[in-house]
């Protein structure tokens, strides 16, 4: 029994690998090619033959280079697995006293959102400058004086893609929302969860298409919510970074460690890190596939 | 604690906060709450430094309830803070002066995002200036990149995508070496704040321990600035980037994100390494010669094109050749140099870039040298701005050039012989060829073009658009040339601010 | 030299950043820059990663309020990791979106000929 039998009494269906495949909308170059770049890819070629070798054997010497340098840095670092004496005063803290200071569970939670707080701060701003940067790039607008694009083929109208995203979706939704909201007590956090979030997103954007995906996840919607978890983000950090540095008592408390309700500001902020990720990986996601919201 | 030393944390926040702002507001609101966001900032930081080189202090601030080794932390001296108010002044002048080219250049849907782009770029800008944090430091230094890839690419003519992926590339290389480096820094040291790696790589160089990562993790970070600085073998993408970029990008991208990278280096330098410490002092001499041969190839580059943006852009190349030749010769005067070069340039690029675009517009949007004749006559304000940024350049008395160029010869005769006649060379040359090729265009953009030929393509006329008015571009010019004429009628003010903060700074 | 081989993770991340530092500075497709790209960035973190293991020892999160340092191995790297993860998401995205562009334009990836056709199309400005 071949695999292909196989597999069709596994799924109940005949299957068929040999099927021809829709046919990809694929120029190939030369056909889309203006006149003056096929010259200069001419020039190209014949230039870049002399240029060639050189180019390569100059790779070669830096990368050996760069490799002998960076091994040779190796040989000469701490052992590998063996506990250092100077990394201690700093690890002991987190360790000892961090689930007492910022009542996180998971230590590296508690170091992200409340002792390097304002590197994690800078981080969503990272993402945040990466969506308007390709919103720049990307969104078609009117006065688009570039040439035709490229077409992507549609899958979404497939049925055992939408049986399976039926399936499949809300346990990934839940899973997303389950490591977004116990992030400060088992492994996770805002940044996963939200990655996971994501994904689900664009598990039901490639299922159900335009018709779904394009009236409920609305540019409208994206703006909103990243707006207001940014926002509520940069101002609650900024509390805790002006009450800290200016010795005030800050009423936000850290609860009991271990509760769900616990450890300050970092379940909602996680919660908030997660929407901006969701929002911005589906957002990419439409932006670079679609080229619109 | 005093309220004014909350200012550094807001100066960031501000930036923060107006950036998520901007990007739901309408593009005229957008502008609008962006300028007043740079002001403001303005306002903080010309206040930190008052604060701070008046009572010849410095304090540091901790980013939340933890104290030092274990939070983030911020730290102003007079360095970081003049550094943050040149660094926002420059960011204003450059906005509001390229606010008509903006509006042009960039589609109406875009408007509110590039408020936000710049919104980010000061952010980083601030958080670099007064960061005491290694990582935090990346963090920052990986928006400055992404932020100024944006304010680049946004205008959609030509070749930007091209020019942005250069950049992007080029600058993707650096950010990796330093991350590298900071990941080292980490390994042996077991810090990320500056003092505190400090205090490890001082104890390392006296057991000796780990020698090979200390100098390799130095080189890393050090290249890593430097090609993201755009030293000389790494400013291929500069032409491309300030050439196709609309005014006010050009103008910043120029004018201060490159000087972030290193002021970021300086601030390495002085304190996370140390500057006396041995492995430093050869990666300086390292960044010392590819400066001088930043120096004399990017004017020798900058002679040889053809139009107005490539040739203000090699300059580019060539005054970041000085700041690393002022790193290189080290000591109080070789810092105080490359930091007073920070901020000249700062002032006088922004200022060519502006009133460059204006020229070419009143000549048809053209920037090759044999349109722009006359130009000057044709838009006075834009001729004068010019002319004012390009004699700096070259270094007449009374502009800041010439402060510059008496600071670097005055740092260069404290080494020793070999060191000052290169040194004095490379000044000499690049004098020379800066006067050639800077002098040359003023003469041309004011000779009239009634008398010479034109190439064809453009038939001056005194257009509609030449004529009209152009506030900000007015206010922008007027405020940039006034910081010109500081640095040049008194560079005792700010040399006398670099040196004691220098003496803090450590 | 004897080191080299205990610290064979290390090694390893940092022959992987070599590898994809070499392949985004010489290779001359975009794509393949950018796969360079995120190898090198792989590279560091796994370097960082193995930084901070300890032999042992557990994942920092606290196991029944157990809260002596000797049971878990150093967290800072993880959290440096996270943040950086981030990051170099965001400069992938961004310069996918910049491959995108520069394709529609010239319908190639290969910088060199991307560099040669705008220079044909005197592309100045």
């Amino acid at each position: 029994m071949s695999i292909r039998d196989k597999l069709s009494a596994l799924l109940g269906f005949d299957i068929d690998f040999d099927a021809p495949v829709p046919p990809r909308k694929t120029e190939t170059a030369a056909e889309q090619t203006p006149d003056e770049w096929r010259f200069s890819r001419r020039i190209m070629r014949a230039g870049g033959r002399r240029l060639g070798a050189i180019y390569k054997i100059l790779g070669v010497i830096c990368s050996v280079v760069l490799m002998s340098t960076l091994l040779l840095t190796v040989a000469g670092m701490p052992r590998y697995g063996v506990d250092q004496e100077y990394m201690d005063t700093v690890t002991y803290e987190y360790i000892s006293h961090g689930m007492e200071y910022t009542g996180a569970v998971n230590i590296v939670s508690g170091i992200i959102l409340e002792y390097r707080a304002f590197d994690t701060l800078g981080e969503s701003f990272v993402l945040f400058c990466a969506v308007s940067c390709v919103l720049a790039l990307l969104r078609a607008d009117g006065a688009d004086s570039e040439p035709e694009r490229v077409e992507y083929r549609d899958i979404s109208c497939d049925p055992i893609l939408r049986r399976t995203m039926r399936a499949v979706v809300p346990i990934v939704l839940l899973y997303g929302a389950y490591v977004l909201l116990f992030g400060h007590l088992s492994p996770g956090g805002g940044f996963s969860g939200g990655a996971v979030i994501g994904a689900a997103l664009i598990m039901i954007a490639s299922a159900y298409g335009e018709d779904v995906s394009g009236r409920i996840l609305t540019e409208r919607v994206f703006k909103t919510v990243t707006t207001c978890a940014l926002s509520f983000y940069c101002l609650g950090k900024s509390y805790t970074f002006y009450t800290g540095a200016n010795g005030l008592h800050s009423v936000i408390g850290n609860g009991t460690p271990g509760n769900i309700l616990s450890a300050g500001l970092i379940m909602p902020l996680n919660v908030a890190v997660g929407m901006v990720v969701a929002c911005t990986i589906y957002g990419m996601y439409r932006m670079i596939g679609q080229r619109r919201f | 604690m005093e309220f004014i030393r909350n200012f550094p944390f807001f100066s960031v926040a501000v930036f923060l906060f107006s950036a998520v702002i901007c990007s739901v507001l309408k593009p005229r609101a957008a502008r609008i709450w962006t300028t007043a966001a740079e002001a403001v900032v303005l306002a903080f930081s010309l206040s930190v430094l008052i604060y701070t080189t008046s009572g010849d202090t410095f304090f540091r601030y901790n980013m939340g309830h933890f104290d030092a080794p274990w939070s983030n932390q911020l730290r102003a001296g007079p360095v970081e803070a003049l550094a943050a108010t040149s660094f926002s002044y420059v960011l204003l002048m450059s906005h509001i002066g390229g606010i008509r080219y903006a509006k042009a250049d960039i589609e109406p849907k875009k408007q509110s995002a590039y408020c936000t782009l710049l919104n980010l770029v000061g952010a980083a800008l601030m958080a670099l200036s007064y960061t005491n944090d290694l990582f935090t430091g990346y963090v920052f230094l990986e928006i400055l990149t992404l932020s100024s890839c944006g304010v680049l690419v946004i205008r959609r003519a030509g070749r930007t995508a091209l020019a942005a992926t250069r950049y992007m590339v080029i600058n993707l290389l650096g950010s990796g070496l330093f991350l590298l480096g900071t990941c080292l820094f980490y390994g042996i040291t077991g810090h990320l704040l500056m003092e505190y790696i400090r205090d490890g790589v001082a104890t390392l160089e006296v057991t000796g321990d780990y020698a090979v990562p200390l100098t390799v993790t130095i080189g890393l970070v050090c290249a890593g600035l430097a090609i993201k600085s755009g030293l000389f073998p790494f400013h291929t993408w500069m032409p491309d980037t300030y050439g196709t970029a609309t005014p006010t990008s050009s103008a910043v991208l120029s004018g201060i994100v490159s000087k972030g990278y290193i002021f970021l280096l300086i601030k390495i330098i002085y304190r996370v390494v140390g500057v006396d410490s041995a492995a430093m002092t050869s990666a300086r001499h390292i960044l010392y010669v590819f400066g001088i041969a930043g120096i004399i190839m990017g004017s020798i580059w900058a002679m040889q094109s053809a139009h107005l943006n490539r040739m203000i852009a090699y300059s580019s190349a060539a005054q970041i050749g000085y700041v690393f030749v002022g790193i290189g010769l080290g000591g109080q005067a070789g810092f105080t140099a490359a930091l007073f070069q920070i901020i000249a340039h700062g002032l006088c690029k922004p200022l060519l870039f502006l009133s460059g675009a204006r020229l070419s517009e009143a000549s048809g949007d053209s920037t090759e040298f044999a349109d722009l004749q006359g130009a000057a006559h044709r838009n006075k304000p834009a001729g004068l701005a010019f002319a004012v940024g390009a004699l700096s350049m070259v270094g007449i008395p009374t502009l800041a050039g010439f402060a510059v160029k008496l600071f670097f010869a005055a740092a260069a005769v404290e080494h020793g012989l070999l060191v000052d006649i290169a040194t004095l060379t490379a000044l000499a040359l690049s004098t020379l060829l800066n006067a050639l090729y800077f002098v040359r265009t003023v003469i041309r953009i004011y000779t009239p073009s009634g008398n010479a030929p034109t190439n064809g393509a453009f038939a001056p006329t005194d257009g509609e658009s030449a004529r009209t008015r152009d506030p900000g571009l007015i206010a922008a010019a007027v405020g940039l040339t006034a910081g010109i004429l500081l640095l040049g009628l008194m560079p005792g003010v700010v040399s006398g601010i670099i040196s004691r903060g220098l003496a803090l700074f450590a | 030299m004897e080191n080299l081989f205990r610290n064979y993770e290390e090694a390893v991340a940092l022959i992987l950043f070599s590898i994809g530092f070499m392949t985004l500075l010489f290779h001359k497709n975009l794509l393949r820059k950018l796969i360079g790209m995120n190898i090198m960035d792989s590279g560091v973190y796994l370097f960082l990663a193995s930084m901070g293991y300890i032999y042992g020892r557990r994942a920092p999160i606290v196991e029944n309020g157990d809260l002596s340092a000797e049971r878990y191995i150093n967290p800072v790297p993880a959290s440096l990791v996270l943040t950086g993860i981030v990051v170099s998401v965001s400069v992938t995205a961004v310069m996918l979106s910049l491959s995108i562009r520069l394709y529609e334009r010239y319908h190639t990836l290969d910088l060199d000929v991307i560099y040669a056709a705008a220079r044909s199309r005197r592309e100045h400005r």
